[in-house]
């Protein structure tokens, strides 16, 4: 039965670790860009320091969240409960729970991809974990500014064809990594 | 619950967190860098060619984008009040949010580079399509 299969782990460095040394890898390489930009401009690279200050002050609340979702995660879900819900197995059940839970997430988007690759070694499809993240361009607490500056009858499209696509492109997503 | 696996899934997440942390610092060190070096680079000035162009150019725009989707529904009434196509705006919003060309190294480090370079060029176009078929559809409802 597909459901009783074992997840196949993401292709390169995801399947091992988060990162790993690739994420360290990517920080020297962006420290490198910084160590360019204030070659020329030491100014601009002092400017963006401070924006990163600003920034970080902003994300570390979204970063206890990050830990305390993957804690939940790995307490929680057993790649088997995992596998039932949003694996091969999961049916229209599955694309209900992804979308859903894409419309309501919240938080900066590396936070959605810490998580999802938590369920991916687990056995969330590749497909769900695609629809999820388009779902994620429905913002619904900013559904209000979107009805005030376009109006509520292209707001309402918008929505109607970001979940349509959500779906669209999760299949295709699906029939590329999970054939 | 046992105070053995209490550990272990805690030691796990740790490890899970603490790799994570380069990839979060990177892209926002990426992300500061970016909007100071190019602060400017969103105009009504920059529109104004056949709406097929107009659109690419949205969806290429949102696509490197760094901020927060509420400013592009800000910017996105902005050129639509300064007359910048629907068209255009629509794919500039959707792959404001679909398409993250900055968080493509985090995406391939955390999920995969297979699966976030095809994730992120299907989004990609469908930021065009979605576009296409709002412009398409909203004159039905009046």
């Amino acid at each position: 039965m597909s459901g009783e299969r074992p997840p196949e782990a993401p292709e390169g460095a995801a399947g091992r670790k988060a990162g790993g040394r690739g994420g360290w890898i990517f920080l020297a390489i962006v420290a490198g860009l910084y160590g360019l930009a204030a070659l020329f401009d030491r100014e601009a690279a002092g400017r963006s320091l401070q924006v990163f200050a600003g920034l970080l002050g902003n994300v570390v609340p979204a970063l206890g969240l990050v830990l305390v979702l993957l804690f939940l995660v790995n307490l929680l879900l057993s790649p088997k409960r995992v596998e039932k819900y949003l694996g091969r197995g999961s049916g229209l059940r599955g694309w209900v729970t992804a979308l859903a839970a894409g419309v309501i997430s919240t938080g900066p988007v590396y936070a959605a991809y810490a998580v999802l690759r938590e369920l991916r070694l687990k056995g969330m499809r590749p497909s769900l974990m695609a629809a999820l993240l388009y779902a994620r361009a429905v913002k619904l607490p900013l559904l209000p500014l979107l009805v005030h500056y376009f109006g509520i009858a292209y707001t309402g499209l918008l929505v109607f064809w970001i979940l349509a696509f959500a779906v669209l492109g999760g299949l295709v997503m699906g029939w590329v990594e999970e054939e | 619950m046992d105070a053995n696996r209490l550990r272990q899934v805690l030691g796990k997440t740790l490890r899970t967190f603490v790799n994570i942390l380069p990839i979060v610092a990177g892209m926002l060190l990426l992300t500061s860098l970016l909007l100071t070096l190019f602060p400017d680079l969103l105009s009504a000035r920059l529109f104004g060619g056949p709406p097929w162009a107009d659109a690419l150019l949205g969806t290429a725009i949102g696509s490197v984008a760094a901020g927060p989707p509420l400013v592009s529904y800000v910017l996105g009434g902005e050129l639509l009040s300064k007359g910048v196509s629907q068209f255009a705006v629509t794919a500039l919003l959707v792959s404001w949010v679909t398409v993250g060309i900055v968080q493509l190294p985090a995406e391939a480090l955390l999920l995969g580079r297979r699966f976030a370079l095809l994730r992120n060029g299907l989004c990609f176009l469908s930021a065009m399509a979605i576009a296409w078929l709002t412009a398409l559809t909203l004159p039905l409802l009046g």
